[in-house]
């Protein structure tokens, strides 16, 4: 590469260049630096974080003890009056594959992985969450309205992964407290 | 001074065969997913297809290219003859037998796993084994390039390197610290499982290391378009390059920033607290400086070839630029598809906003737009201006060049803008077949037939570009003379030696990545009990 003198007013020039140039980078510093405070806004003062805490669980004992045992998924009251709701996903489905929850309720999402990685998606909301084998993910969920919303696996799990789509039922408060009165764990399966 | 011409069209054709193969799949791919074509009697072939296509897209082309552009930019901007000739053809027949290697088991079934692996998903042994062969091809590569700029400086002691080969060499070494997340999670995790040695798996940490690997390897996909957008676009429209330390500062950038942030990947993932969530997010956000000044430097460069050519006003000197140029019209098209898909990414990386759209169709379309839009579209222009330094033969059809760019520039926003719709609308991505008989679904029909119709668009600009090279070779002979690039509009006779040289840079690099990734791969390697079973694709 051949190196050639600067041409006749050089360095006035120049001189314009760069200012022009570090007004931009000023502009473009300024944007960042917006976007990572407004993140940290967002999750600092809205708590909105997903996965704050690492969780682990053995998903080859995950059916025979601890929380995760088919007799506990599905939604469950609590005593102060919020909801949680268990499930795992496994090729190529969802258990429950129909989860029932009160509308306008503070609920805690619990769910793991039997076997590959899975996804949660709940399409028309922001609710997504990743299901790695061997840990926990959990996610705060409240729905504002009452219907159907579909729920299908969003990460590649094998070649079944394209039928594995999960229903959410978000039924009035009233009626899923009267489901709810002998302590069981709910879901919508088959209904 | 090309010398070794043979060498660079090998990896030049080898790139754009393969790309032309896997550009082939993926319009198949689009077209038995949507309502037109009727739905697969067996959705594995779907899966087989994908990941061949991710393969070859992700790993086998974009290295081709970057490999065979960074060799002629070695013997050209350093006009020095390629110091390493027989090595560089071990790194090219090393990916030859990798490309081999891994697409067979694909073929056959035995690996659908996708390009991003899944663990505890475990394919067959030789398609690691390929991918690993490809990457280690790369890496002489790497060293060729480091100790050819080394040989140079020997010989022109304190002299600015050229801005193409600093940018080059940056790219290299990018590369070759972001491929160790992934040889990592393959040779300690992966491999051993998939050879038989282990039955377990921690599908959490190969995640993680994979994340190491995934988002710095776009940056490395990007390296070859940005070259070709400081040192080449200038040239080729007549103009210069606005700051010759402004795009060193941006190279060194990609460099430093582009590696720590790839946990931004695993924002709705169990096994990353939010601390490292957040700070990988704000890392992200930092990326967007490097490209923020280069759109600056760049705009800036056009107007002056405009001006030059008689351009007045405030935005009058638009009109002047010329497009009938094919570099200019490859540079505005891919400069509209950075912008919108670079404005898809700062939702991506808004580590709150992704939970709306993480894992949906939206992401395929974000990345279709950066890579297959923005970079590929500049690759073909890279090609376009080489080959007639390479095959001594002039590309005559113009007319042909610019509808192929067209075809490129509207297939792309045709298949992918569809594809941002429903990802917002909630549609998982890597799906074989939807059920548009659902009515929930039905509505997403028309939008996912649109995005089918844009993969033939871009397969037939696909077709027509292979055409017009291979047309090339047999032209009339012509020299071109030989192969330049953009001078500055201040050619620096001095670099400050930070912007002469790398070592403090990947220092920098390799520092960030420790502290951003090490924390996190050590608490995750040290936790008891959270190896799964592995399980075998392709099993009866």
């Amino acid at each position: 590469m051949s190196t050639e003198e600067t041409h006749g007013n050089g360095s006035a020039s120049a001189e314009v260049a760069a200012r022009v140039e570090r007004r931009w980078a000023t502009i473009a510093v300024i944007i960042i630096v917006m976007m990572a405070l407004l993140a940290a806004f967002a999750g600092i003062h809205r708590a909105t974080m997903p996965q704050p805490r690492v969780e682990t669980t053995d998903p080859s004992r995950i059916h025979l003890s601890g929380e995760f045992v088919e007799s506990n998924l599905g939604s469950v009251l609590e005593a102060n009056g919020n909801v949680t709701v268990r499930a795992i996903g496994q090729q190529y489905s969802f258990t429950p594959a129909c989860i029932v929850v009160p509308v306008d309720t503070p609920i805690t999402l619990r769910a793991t992985s039997a076997d590959v990685v899975h996804g949660i998606l709940i399409q028309g909301t922001n609710i997504n969450t990743m299901l790695v084998p061997g840990y926990i993910s959990e996610q705060l969920m409240r729905f504002a309205r009452t219907g159907d919303y579909l729920m299908p696996c969003q990460e590649f799990c094998s070649f079944g992964h394209e039928g594995m789509w999960g229903k959410v039922k978000v039924i009035d408060k009233i009626e899923f407290a009267g489901r709810a009165k002998g302590g069981g764990r709910l879901s919508c399966v088959g209904q | 001074m090309l010398v070794n011409r043979k060498l660079i069209l090998a990896h030049f054709w080898l790139a754009f065969a393969v790309f032309g193969i896997a550009l082939t799949l993926g319009a198949w791919q689009m077209f038995i997913r949507s309502p037109i074509g009727t739905w697969l009697s067996n959705p594995e072939l779907y899966y087989r297809s994908l990941t061949a296509h991710g393969t070859v897209m992700g790993y086998v082309f974009p290295t081709l290219v970057a490999m065979g552009f960074g060799y002629a930019i070695s013997e050209s901007a350093l006009e020095q003859r390629l110091v390493g000739v027989r090595w560089a053809w071990t790194g090219f027949w090393l990916i030859v037998i990798g490309s081999v290697m891994a697409v067979i088991p694909v073929a056959l079934g035995r690996a659908s796993v996708l390009y991003t692996f899944y663990p505890p998903l475990i394919g067959n042994v030789f398609y690691y084994l390929g991918v690993v062969l490809v990457v280690v091809g790369s890496w002489i590569w790497v060293a060729l390039m480091s100790i050819n700029l080394r040989v140079w400086r020997k010989a022109h002691p304190g002299a600015p390197v050229p801005l193409a080969m600093f940018a080059n060499v940056a790219g290299a070494y990018l590369w070759a610290w972001t491929a160790v997340g992934a040889a990592l999670e393959l040779l300690l995790q992966i491999i051993p499982v998939a050879a038989g040695l282990k039955a377990t798996i921690d599908a959490g940490l190969a995640r993680v290391f994979f994340s190491w690997t995934l988002h710095a390897i776009v940056y490395f996909w990007l390296m070859p378009t940005y070259i070709a957008y400081y040192t080449i676009v200038p040239r080729a429209i007549g103009g210069r390059v606005y700051s010759d330390s402004m795009a060193r500062i941006s190279f060194i950038l990609f460099l430093v920033v582009a590696m720590p942030i790839g946990m931004h990947h695993t924002f709705a993932d169990p096994m990353v607290g939010a601390g490292f969530k957040f700070i990988h997010s704000a890392f992200t956000a930092l990326v967007a400086l490097p490209t923020l000044l280069t759109v600056f430097t760049i705009c800036a460069s056009v107007e002056i070839a405009a001006r030059l050519r008689g351009g007045r006003g405030m935005f009058g000197w638009i009109r002047t630029l010329p497009w009938d140029n094919p570099m200019m019209l490859a540079l505005a098209f891919s400069f509209v598809m950075l912008g919108f898909g670079g404005a898809g990414g700062l939702i991506n990386m808004g580590y709150q906003l992704d939970a709306s759209i993480h894992n949906t169709q939206w992401i395929t379309g974000h990345f279709h737009l950066i890579f297959g839009g923005a970079i590929v579209i500049m690759y073909f222009a890279i090609a376009y201006d080489l080959w007639p330094h390479l095959t001594g033969r002039e590309l005559i059809d113009l007319r042909l060049i610019r509808t192929q760019l067209w075809l490129w520039f509207i297939g792309m926003i045709v298949t992918t803008f569809p594809w941002h719709w429903v990802g917002i609308l909630g549609m998982p991505r890597r799906m074989a077949y939807f059920d548009f008989g659902d009515p929930a679904i039905a509505p997403q029909a028309l939008s996912v037939t649109f995005s089918a119709i844009g993969g033939f668009i871009l397969l037939a600009s696909g077709i027509l570009f292979l055409v017009i090279l291979a047309r090339g070779m047999r032209a009339p002979q012509a020299e071109a003379g030989p192969y330049r690039f953009a001078l500055a509009v201040h050619q620096p006779a001095t670099v400050p030696i930070a912007l002469n040289t790398h070592a403090l840079w990947v220092a920098l690099m390799i520092a960030l990545t420790l502290t951003n990734y090490g924390y996190p791969i050590l608490t995750l390697a040290m936790t008891e009990g959270t190896s799964v079973p592995a399980v075998y694709v392709g099993a009866q």
